[in-house]
């Protein structure tokens, strides 16, 4: 219940807090919504001697929507979950943000954090994906951006290098003919996910026409589900195609597996959501 | 030690604090406002929950030193002048608590709840406490005490 | 008012709690809310292991922190005993090795304390515990209570062979072993009443503070009993007079059963307010009491039920294994014996029914009474064998309850198996109206007619019936408790009217102050506001086994209602002498003692009470005040029943489980307040139902709880629970002057199984006949994919 000491710095530029990181190296964790950094901390799974708190830079924070999406790193779930424009350009990212935790976790866990964080049971892994977005950092090199497909290496692992800072997140806006959802398994008590589903289509002349999946939850990380794309491109995308191509869903990932979900029902549980993301997502594209 | 300065039920406190001190522990070991309870370690259960510049937050999930500046509101701040807030008055008439541990959490979360949908179907209640544990009422009469208050709320509203 | 003018009477009515404005505005006073001046804060060193040898613990680098007062051992504190055993098992060979206040050389569980670390501050205490090193050697560790009694099994204690606590029988073998011999029907199954955490959203924890000069301490603990946890602590602990402890039970955040037992952090914080002549204070953190905190349930069982052709239940034969965990927590083995055995067989008159219980130690926490305690475990193996009974000769399960029922005329009912007779009951008028509620006959072509289109519905019926205001001493004595259950009660009625009522129970939720006041201003005619009640510190309230077993009401309340009778009657000889009339003629009624046929000559129990208090003019012979102690150890225990139906659907693709409908029909005779009623059935079938879907509490083989957070161990949320629809019966029970049975545990007791024979319902066309619990979407999904 009890964090470990440790030093405080709440930098109030990202110039400021990217000096700070830098000064303090491995030893130093970046504060964001805290939600779970701060968890494991009391639980002292995490000890960091030296946390340095973005929530004063301002920069960081923010949603804008045109024809690009951008989101600031430090932009919280509730900003998220109650943003019109934001919900229309990408119906999959309003469905899984009103899925996370509860309305106290959402009022302070941020989307940089989450992604940060990678957290494999996390949802916002999947979404990013689905959606192609860019993840933006800033580093001790200057700015970069990191295609959501490239970013989650491993579980709890991404490509950010040391001394990094998620700045925000963009992808582009739906547009006719395009849909997204998440549909998710919550895991019973914290409501993490057992199994997300994030699809994207784009519908043309009654064909689909591109189509990205990816699913979180079930394995060490979250991942893109080629062969459950390809198998519905040019399809019609009636319930039927997509079955048979939500069959792919999960071939060739690793499953986890413990007391709530086992491999195996993981894995058949990646098909059951991954048809239900699509059928969704299918229904807001026509 | 840090020092900061913190505004609670309008009143303002400035403390050293140690920047690991978690604010429910602020609260209730410093100020004395022990009406915030503590019930995990994990940040499930909401007994915790407090408003922060308005906003509802798990305060064992919140360090101290991050109130710096803010207005904090706990249960305690919550009624006005001895008149309870409807939601209080809520889950006393419509028996919405029995130990009461759960209650103050409960309670400044449903707050935050109302203030967002000001008239919540029984579902979006069910829903909208889903950071908040109970282990006694089988939330029946709490959704009922919620109820309530939008009710009340809306019908002083409509008065005003 | 006027003498014949009735005042309104409050029993019976929906009073909103007087407990409440102090809990909504946050100035409840709960454990963790009391300072004391120069307070000292404790952490404790728990150990990673299930079972080890503690070869060495050193505390230097703890010690030299600054703000680190004391570290102790287990070593320290050999000259306390262990937690008292004060519930062993009836009539057979108990090997009760409770817990020490700190482990000595040996650990048994993960989590048991082997330092305690005690400092200026809870933060400093949590770093000094970290710092100190122990180093253990592992032993092999077993958690499943079957093959811990298994030849060859590790041996957890030297006192108790093979680890069997006790082997304990019911009922009559040969007659149920001929039963299901020669039986049409004979339907078996392996039943497991998974492992549950009661999760109180409050965890426990002790304060102590200690007096060098008188030698006496007082001790704030979160505790369901606090004058139990004072005998306990002196006569058996710390081997001291009780007079040298005072026990204050502030406001109780839940209990659940888990704050019944003799814990050892009293003892230890006593031990060490004493040591270090400050005040100490103990709160466990949540993973800590999901750890070493008692748990609740763990029974393997092998059940058969005989039967007929046309739905006659001929026999009954149970074999249970129960975990006791590491250690003998404080009743730990009445609740798989008494409180589950000898109700077996339920609400049906079954003619041969036999049960044996092998209660054994594991390396995993404690297991105690949770809510319903042995009742839960009994009516879920009771109703799931009927269902499965019905399904397999084809008829309608609620036919097959009613052809069994025990009849209203067979009460007081004895079913054979060493319980005291059922008090009372009528039980099909609790399952029609149920029934009826839910529109059974509807539903079930309802239900036929989604088969059809790939939705599955299902209906489950409980049908319960549950012993309820657990008491005649000398009963209880026989079976194996160590003391008697009587309550008391102290009702004085002061010089300006008011009324102050001490009681030995412990309202941690349940109403009480509310539900007592009702009774005493009804029965003394006095305003409802002139009630005071009292109760939580030893010192000040008469002496009390606790609240627990539902037992308040039926059991505290009669002792209360005792002694305003007593005052009454006192009132009267007092007002036959003030009023210069023959007592024979003298009325009590509505608050005043009037003489019969002359109304307007009377005295109000206000006048009353301060001519007894000034004692100006008594009649000869009366003592001053109207002040009376009862003492009620009653006849029997009461038996409330009922039936509970619910209906849910389960997603074939997935495997979950929507609840639709949940109704209640509960019997617990007649009803003080309604709404406190109605809550407690509420939160009894949150937890009975949370068991049937979500909860269950997980050790690896090593003993590793997997369960040991709210992150793992699913507590519902209130999206996880339905809305509850509750009807009553009223059957009033004969066993006490109010009518009353109990209502704490009835929803607990009712709903675990309803839920479960609605899944299984719902599942009868995947050939689906039994499932354990928690019916979590992966086992129905397994259950209907033949996996
Ligand atoms: C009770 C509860 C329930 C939850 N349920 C869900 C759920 O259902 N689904 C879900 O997806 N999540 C859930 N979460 C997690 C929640 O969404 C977290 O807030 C989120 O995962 C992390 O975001 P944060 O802003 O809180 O990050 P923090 O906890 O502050 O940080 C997490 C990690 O990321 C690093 N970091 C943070 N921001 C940056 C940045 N901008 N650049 C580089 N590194 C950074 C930190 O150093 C740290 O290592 C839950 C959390 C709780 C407590
Ligand atoms: S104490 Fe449980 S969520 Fe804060
Ligand atoms: S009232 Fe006891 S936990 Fe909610």
């Amino acid at each position: 219940m009890i964090p470990a000491p440790f030093d405080y710095y709440a930098p109030t530029s990202l110039a400021e807090a990217l000096t700070l990181l830098q000064q303090h190296g491995d030893d130093a964790k970046i504060l964001a919504g805290g939600h779970s950094l701060l968890p494991a901390m009391k639980l002292r799974l995490a000890a960091p001697s030296v946390l340095i708190d973005i929530n004063r830079v301002a920069e960081l924070r923010g949603i804008k929507v045109n024809g690009t999406v951008e989101i600031g790193a430090m932009t919280t779930w509730s900003a998220i979950e109650h943003h019109a424009a934001l919900a229309k350009a990408c119906p999959a990212m309003a469905d899984a943000v009103g899925l996370i935790g509860d309305i106290q976790v959402r009022n302070r866990g941020t989307i940089g954090g989450s992604l940060a964080h990678a957290d494999p049971a996390a949802d916002m892994p999947a979404v990013v994906l689905a959606v192609d977005a860019q993840i933006h950092v800033e580093g001790p090199n200057g700015p970069r951006a990191i295609a959501a497909a490239d970013f989650f290496t491993d579980m709890l692992s991404t490509a950010l290098e040391p001394g990094e800072i998620i700045t925000a997140i963009t992808f582009t806006s739906h547009g006719p003919g395009e849909g997204s959802a998440y549909a998710k398994f919550p895991h019973p008590a914290s409501r993490y996910a057992i199994v997300g589903a994030a699809a994207y289509v784009k519908m043309e002349n009654g064909q689909v026409t591109a189509c990205r999946v990816a699913i979180t939850g079930a394995g060490p990380k979250a991942e893109r589900q080629t062969a459950v794309e390809q198998a519905l491109i040019g399809t019609d995308g009636s319930a039927d195609a997509v079955a048979a191509a939500a069959a792919h869903a999960g071939e060739g990932m690793e499953m986890l597996g413990d007391i709530h979900a086992s491999e195996e029902y993981r894995r058949a549980m990646c098909k059951v959501y991954a048809k239900r993301a699509l059928l969704k997502a299918i229904e807001r594209a026509r | 030690m840090t020092t900061i300065t913190v505004t609670v039920n309008g009143v303002r406190y400035t403390s050293e604090v140690e920047p690991r001190l978690l604010l429910v522990h602020y609260l209730r070991e410093h100020l004395n406002l022990t009406g915030t309870h503590i019930g995990c370690d994990t940040s499930q259960c909401g007994a915790c929950v407090v408003h922060i510049n308005g906003v509802s937050v798990k305060s064992c999930t919140t360090l101290a030193v991050q109130c710096d500046g803010a207005e904090i509101t706990t249960i305690e701040g919550l009624a006005h002048n001895g008149q309870l807030h409807p939601l209080q008055e809520g889950f006393w008439e419509k028996h919405g608590l029995q130990c009461g541990f759960c209650t103050p959490g409960m309670i400044m979360a449903a707050a935050d709840l109302l203030k967002r949908n000001p008239n919540p179907t029984d579902e979006e209640i069910r829903h909208g406490l889903e950071g908040n544990l109970c282990r006694c009422t089988g939330y029946e009469n709490i959704v009922r005490a919620v109820r309530y208050a939008a009710e009340k709320m809306a019908a002083t509203q409509a008065a005003d | 008012m006027t003498a014949t003018e009735l005042k309104e009477r409050l029993v019976g009515r929906a009073l909103k709690r007087r407990e409440d404005p102090k809990l909504i505005t946050g100035h409840g006073n709960y454990l963790d809310d009391i300072k004391l001046p120069g307070m000292l804060h404790i952490a404790l060193v728990r150990s990673p292991h299930a079972h080890a040898k503690i070869v060495s613990i050193d505390a230097s680098k703890a010690l030299a922190m600054p703000g680190v007062v004391a570290v102790f051992t287990g070593k320290d504190m050999l000259d306390i005993n262990p937690m008292p055993a004060a519930w062993q098992a009836a009539g057979v060979k108990n090997y009760p090795v409770p817990p020490r206040a700190l482990a000595v050389d040996k650990v048994a569980l993960v989590g048991d304390p082997v330092a305690m670390v005690v400092a200026e501050d809870r933060y400093t205490a949590r770093d000094a515990a970290d710092a100190v090193e122990v180093e253990y050697e592992p032993l092999p560790a077993v958690v499943d209570a079957r093959k811990a009694v298994e030849p060859g099994a590790p041996q957890i204690h030297e006192a108790a062979p093979n680890n069997i606590v006790f082997e304990w029988e019911c009922g009559n073998k040969a007659a149920a072993d001929a039963a299901i011999a020669s039986a049409e029907v004979v339907v078996k199954e392996e039943i497991i009443n998974q492992r549950l955490i009661p999760t109180p959203m409050e965890t426990r924890g002790s304060i102590a503070r200690y007096d060098a000069l008188t030698g006496e301490w007082t001790v704030w603990m979160t505790s369901q009993a606090p004058h139990v946890h004072r005998l306990l602590l002196t006569a058996f602990v710390f081997g001291v007079p009780e007079t040298k402890l005072r026990c204050i039970a502030p406001n109780v955040g839940g209990g659940f059963g888990q704050k019944i037992f003799c814990y050892n952090d009293m003892a230890f914080t006593m031990w060490a307010a004493r040591k270090l002549g400050r005040p100490v204070k103990f709160v466990e953190d949540r993973s800590e009491n999901y750890k070493y905190s008692t748990h609740g349930r763990d029974h393997i069982t092998e059940a058969e039920l005989a039967g007929t052709r046309d739905g006659k239940i001929t026999g009954l034969r149970v074999k249970t294994w129960a975990n006791i965990g590491a250690y003998f927590s404080t009743v730990a083995a009445g609740i798989p014996t008494t409180l589950y055995g000898r109700i077996i067989t339920g609400v049906y008159k079954i003619p041969a029914a036999y049960v044996h219980v092998t209660g054994a130690y594991t390396n995993t926490a404690m297991v105690d009474a949770y809510r319903g305690a042995g009742r839960p475990e009994a009516s879920y193996l009771i109703e799931r064998m009927v269902d499965r009974f019905a399904a397999e000769i084809g008829m309608d399960p609620a036919e097959v309850r009613r052809k069994n029922f025990i009849q209203p005329e067979d009460f007081p009912y004895d079913n054979g198996l060493g319980l005291l007779p059922y008090d009372s009951g009528n039980y099909e008028p609790a399952l029609n109206k149920a029934l009826e509620i839910a529109g059974y006959a509807e539903f079930r072509k309802q239900q036929a007619e989604l088969r059809q289109q790939g939705r599955y519905l299902g209906i489950g019926i409980s049908s319960y019936v549950e012993i309820c205001g657990i008491a005649p001493s000398a009963w209880m004595g026989g079976q194996g408790w160590g003391a008697g259950l009587w309550e008391s009660a102290n009702v004085r009625v002061h010089l300006t009217g008011k009324v102050v009522v001490t009681t030995g129970s412990l309202p941690h939720g349940q109403g009480l102050e509310t539900t007592f006041a009702q009774i005493v201003a009804d029965e003394l005619g006095v305003p409802y506001e002139d009630v005071e009640v009292q109760w939580g510190d030893t010192q000040g309230t008469p002496f009390g086994y606790g609240t627990y077993g539902s037992r308040s009401l039926a059991v505290g309340g009669v002792a209360i209602k005792r002694s305003v009778d007593k005052i009454k009657e006192k009132a009267r000889k007092l007002a036959a002498h003030l009023l210069e009339a023959n007592e024979a003629d003298i009325v009590f009624e509505n608050g005043r003692a009037y003489v019969k046929g002359s109304p307007d000559k009377g005295k109000t129990i206000g006048e009353l009470a301060a001519a007894a208090a000034v004692a100006y003019n008594l009649p000869p012979g009366m003592e001053p005040f109207l002040d009376e102690t009862s003492y009620y150890d009653p006849p029997n225990c009461t038996f409330p029943f009922g039936t509970h139906v619910c209906i849910v659907e389960v997603d074939p693709e997935t495997g979950h489980v929507k609840l639709l409908r949940y109704i209640a029909v509960d019997d617990c005779g007649n009803q003080i307040n309604p709404l406190i009623v109605e809550g407690q059935i509420h939160g009894g079938i949150a937890q009975g139902l949370a068991q049937a879907l979500y909860e269950g509490a997980v050790y690896d083989e090593d003993g590793q709880l997997l369960t040991g957070t709210l992150m793992d161990y699913a507590v519902p949320t209130a999206a996880m629970v339905p809305h509850i629809e509750t009807d009553y019966t009223v059957t009033p029970s004969p066993v006490n002057p109010l009518g009353v049975k109990g209502a704490g545990e009835a929803g607990t007791i009712a709903s675990a199984q309803c839920v479960m024979n609605a899944i299984i319902d719902a599942l009868a066309p995947f050939g689906v006949k039994h499932l354990q619990m928690p019916a979590t979407p992966e086992r129905i999904w397994k259950a209907i994919h033949g996996k």
